[in-house]
């Protein structure tokens, strides 16, 4: 889940008796299932909570390039570098055609990214982690994106025609991404007992700050509620936690590695597994922005805008002179 | 030296280069000065580390030709070689510096490389001939890309002018060595195997002069061509630049051998 907490500006849910005839049309198309493109009308509080829930998901591919794109020049085989490198980029990819998806909704990239750099957007908790040994790189492949794909394959359902086209796109290449992170686990735990040991230490530090990716339990959250009302958030963080927690247990138990949880057990009359007490002040923390690399990643981000600043104005100036030239010699 | 000594020794000029320059590649990718350009950057890089393992597996086997059977995977030959026995170009170890400098590197880099493989398509060695095919139809795009882009940054602003024709500058002491052959080279170039070096300076030199005449950029005058003493990054005598960069590459394989990834 790449976008977490979306404010949606709303203080209650509003019943169709106090909608305009124009939200109760909105909704009972959202109600129907037909998607709402850019030139239809939309309430101007959906057209916002969209604009910031899909470039926090944009902001969150671009920043989530950091991490990995550390281990680009250390991977380990050929293979795994060449196979890295096609990730990262295809999270560049990724951030480009939502912020494309954003721009529909009349906001530009320019406007997005310096909000990035403001610190006004946000993007996912879950980057503000350090990747610190080549496990990681796994862990994130198998953890971060298992527990991305969990909430974006809803969303390829959503009310949002360019959104929802933009998730199915993307969850084909994150199910790759999904698939060589485990990979990566798999040869770990096959391997050296220090690469085993590796792979355990990974799990240990990206099990609950991947839980956390779903955001906080959202019963009470009335941001939740008018979110689902529009279908832009189809099933709750609680449900998708849950979902999450069921299919990656069995896979750790596959890698021979254990989840850092002593609470974490199969509960025979729920039909789930019950787990431990989540930390929440420590994602509070990391979504003000305290995290461990919070300030590394959008100092990172920054330097690479501002040293960039002078190639993007050249491009301008040479664009500028060839159409200048044109219309002389036209 | 044996004609399949001399074909590894050939095999592994080719193969490092291409592994070199996509490792410093690999270090934009997250930090370009525009979205596309990180993705652009990052598909130049992934196309020479293709082009790199294709090389490094034919040198496994010619090397297992001569060495009883027993010839280097490409994860051996790129990480556990020392600086000393890699075989790249000195310009391509160079390192990043701003976006002029890698578009300078590139620059020269690709036209050169793209008249190398139209040679080596035409190579006897039919393997040679099918990987330099492969590879000619990505290279052909980056030399587009990277000659685009001196044109921009040399006639864009003044400040990107300055910047870029310090680029041209400083990078090209190390393009002679582009053009120089030693007896690995003669040994193949007879047989028609590898392609002759020395015939691609003029075609080189008649492009570079082409774009940089665009980008209102001049080469500079005076310069003493790294390596034309017959050491150079082709014989395995670096830069100091080639020696923090593969401490980075190749440390995991180093700090945990025989481990598996």
């Amino acid at each position: 889940m790449y976008a977490q907490m979306v404010d949606t500006g709303a203080k209650k849910l509003r019943s169709p008796e106090e909608m305009t005839p124009e939200e109760r049309a909105f909704q009972a198309r959202v109600d129907a299932d037909i998607k709402i493109e850019p030139k239809d009308w939309m309430p101007e509080a959906y057209r916002k909570t969209l604009i910031r829930q899909i470039s926090q998901h944009a902001h969150s591919e671009i920043v989530g390039m950091l991490p990995e794109g550390n281990w680009i020049t250390r991977a380990p085989t050929l293979q795994r570098k060449a196979i890295l490198m096609a990730k990262v980029q295809d999270e560049a990819g990724h951030g480009l055609y939502l912020y494309c998806a954003a721009e529909t909704l009349g906001v530009s990239r320019d406007q997005m990214v310096a909000d990035l750099h403001s610190g006004k957007a946000k993007y996912s908790s879950i980057f503000n982690y350090p990747t610190l040994t080549w496990a990681d790189i796994g862990a994130i492949g198998w953890l971060v994106d298992g527990a991305a794909i969990m909430n974006q394959i809803p969303l390829c359902r959503c009310s949002f025609g360019p959104y929802s086209r933009a998730m199915i796109r993307v969850c084909k290449e994150e199910s790759f991404h999904q698939r060589q992170g485990f990979d990566i686990m798999i040869k770990l735990c096959r391997g050296t007992p220090e690469q085993k040991a590796m792979a355990q230490d990974a799990l240990n530090r990206w099990w609950w700050p991947s839980l956390m990716m779903f955001g906080p339990p959202d019963a009470s959250s009335v941001h939740s509620a008018q979110s689902a009302q529009w279908k832009i958030k189809i099933l709750s963080n609680d449900e998708l936690r849950q979902r999450f927690i069921e299919q990656t247990v069995p896979q750790a138990d596959f890698l021979g590695i254990t989840m850092p949880d002593p609470d974490l057990k199969w509960n025979p009359e729920r039909g789930h597994y019950d787990f431990g007490a989540i930390d929440w002040s420590e994602l509070y923390e990391v979504v003000k922005g305290n995290g461990p690399c919070n300030r590394d990643r959008l100092r990172a981000r920054v330097e690479a805008w501002e040293n960039g600043a002078w190639v993007r104005e050249a491009a301008l100036a040479h664009a500028a002179k060839r159409a200048a030239a044109a219309e002389k010699a036209a | 030296m044996s004609d399949d000594r001399s074909l590894f020794e050939y095999l592994l000029r080719l193969a490092d280069s291409d592994l070199i320059l996509a490792q410093r590649l690999g270090e934009w990718v997250g930090h370009g000065p525009v979205l596309e350009e990180d993705i652009a950057t990052t598909n130049v890089g992934l196309d020479l580390l293709g082009q790199s393992r294709l090389w490094f597996a034919y040198a496994g086997e010619v090397e297992a030709r001569f060495n009883d059977g027993s010839g280097r995977s490409e994860d051996e030959l790129a990480f556990l070689r020392d600086a000393g026995e890699f075989r790249n170009l000195m310009l391509v170890e160079q390192p990043n510096g701003n976006y002029a400098d890698t578009m300078a590197r590139q620059f020269y880099f690709d036209v050169w490389h793209e008249l190398l493989l139209r040679g080596l398509a035409e190579s006897t060695d039919a393997r040679i001939a099918e990987i330099a095919s492969k590879a000619l139809k990505e290279v052909r795009y980056h030399g587009d890309r990277s000659a685009d882009w001196v044109i921009r940054l040399g006639d864009g602003t003044d400040e990107s002018h300055r910047k870029m024709q310090a680029a041209i500058d400083g990078l090209w002491m190390y393009t002679g060595e582009m053009f120089d052959v030693d007896a690995v080279d003669l040994a193949l170039i007879d047989g028609g195997i590898a392609c002759d070096a020395r015939a691609l300076a003029a075609p080189w030199r008649q492009r570079v002069d082409a774009v940089l005449d665009e980008a209102t950029l001049r080469l500079p005058t005076d310069v003493w061509m790294q390596g034309s003493n017959g050491r150079g990054g082709k014989q395995g005598v670096h830069t100091e630049h080639i020696g923090p960069m593969l401490a980075q590459m190749q440390w995991l394989q180093r700090a945990y051998p025989g481990a598996r990834w």
